[in-house]
């Protein structure tokens, strides 16, 4: 056990002060070379920097790296091609806008890395019920999963602090869920994943200092999907993501469409006198998860964001207790 | 929120028992009489009964939310 617990520590060290000492400097940068961004929900204008990616691949690579030193595994190999290559198509989109299809079909191209290597398992794991082996469609599970999980956590990506919060909770639910299956050695390898996530949203909460972008929303979710993927717990990780897949099924259920969030045309919130968000009634605007909490009446900035944050604590609790009824079996 | 709460639950208990019918109808499913060419029939057959089961899914999922949310989704 010894031989875990050490790479383990190393790595969470690492990925969290990385990302906690690199990321002052970077908005520094940013600043100087006014890559910055408006945030809409302020009264006052304000500028905050972007991308802040950077700094959150940096501490992903390097703690992956450091337990690669360990393991040796080719699970943390395509873990580190995979997202850093999430990292470089976001990169892209930030600083040149892209069509819709850009970011699902590179994603998807991004995770050929986890099939060439062989860091999968072709059994899919449903609680309750055992496994199903499913070869052929699991490939297109794999390569499905990244585009999905990466643009999901985008597309929550809307608030201050808010992908980075709800990151923290669905990491963290998902590695308490491996260490549940007894599968050690993904659950240390999915761990700098929360931690990374905890120190990044030290300067992306509310009032955010740094916005992740594409390079950072996409960075964190094609983690995840990598991590469920070489874990097996695809179901128990799309549960603990299931606040932010319903922000894509509602966007998707209304628009109909695969459609960038910046070519809709009717606005889904809008400001009222004292700054609070409140749900417009455009009809030709996507239904949100955001527009629908403000459906019982308006709330600040802050106020959606700990909603969100309750919801991602919810199905995290239905993450753990799926988690124990994979290990039942009627 | 609670509406929120409960559509969560609600697509948690969808997961949970589509889940059971993949194990039970993709499970044992297999073709013997194809030669070298079974595992690719059979999981070509799995692949499209998959697909129609998503399909569903995200059908009944769109009516679990028109049903939960047909006071807020008055936008």
């Amino acid at each position: 056990m010894i031989e875990l617990i050490i790479p383990a520590i190393i790595s969470c060290i690492l990925a969290f002060f990385v990302v906690y000492f690199t990321t002052p400097p970077l908005i520094k940068i940013l600043l100087k070379k006014n890559y910055t961004v408006k945030d809409m929900n302020k009264k006052e204008n304000v500028m905050v920097a972007r991308p802040g990616g950077i700094s959150i691949i940096l501490g992903i690579v390097v703690s992956e790296i450091v337990l690669y030193g360990f393991f040796q595994i080719n699970e943390i190999l395509a873990l580190l091609i995979t997202t850093t290559a999430a990292f470089l198509i976001g990169y892209v989109d930030d600083r040149k806008v892209m069509g819709g299809w850009f970011k699902p079909v590179t994603l998807a191209i991004a995770a050929l890395p986890i099939i060439f290597l062989g860091a999968y398992d072709s059994d899919l794991v449903f609680p309750l019920f055992g496994d199903v082996q499913i070869p052929l469609l699991y490939l297109g599970l794999v390569i499905f999963m990244i585009p999905i999980t990466g643009n999901t956590i985008n597309s929550i990506d809307v608030l201050n602090g808010v992908a980075s919060g709800f990151m923290v909770i669905a990491s963290f639910t998902l590695s308490i869920c491996l260490f549940i299956l007894q599968n050690y050695e993904i659950a240390i390898v999915s761990l700098p994943l929360g931690f990374v996530s905890l120190a990044f949203y030290k300067y992306h909460k509310i009032p955010s200092k740094i916005f992740p972008g594409d390079s950072g929303a996409l960075t964190f979710g094609a983690m995840y999907g990598v991590i469920a993927i070489i874990g097996g717990v695809e179901i128990i990780a799309a549960i603990a993501l299931l606040p932010a897949v319903i922000n894509s099924f509602l966007f998707l259920s209304s628009v109909k469409r695969v459609v960038e969030h910046r070519q809709i045309k009717g606005k889904p919130v809008e400001h009222t006198d004292d700054f609070k968000l409140k749900a417009t009634n455009d009809k030709t605007a996507p239904v949100t998860l955001v527009r629908l909490i403000l459906a019982a009446g308006p709330l600040t900035e802050k106020q959606i964001g700990f909603a969100i944050f309750k919801l991602g604590i919810f199905s995290g609790i239905l993450a753990i207790i799926t988690a124990f009824m994979v290990g039942v079996s009627l | 929120m609670s509406g929120l709460y409960g559509f969560l639950f609600g697509m948690w208990v969808l997961i949970i028992i589509g889940g059971g019918i993949m194990v039970g109808l993709l499970g044992p499913f297999s073709i013997q009489q194809f030669g070298d060419f079974h595992w690719i029939i059979t999981s070509g057959i799995k692949v499209t009964v998959a697909l129609i089961l998503v399909v569903i899914w995200i059908l009944i999922l769109s009516k679990l939310k028109n049903y939960i949310f047909k006071k807020e989704l008055k936008f």
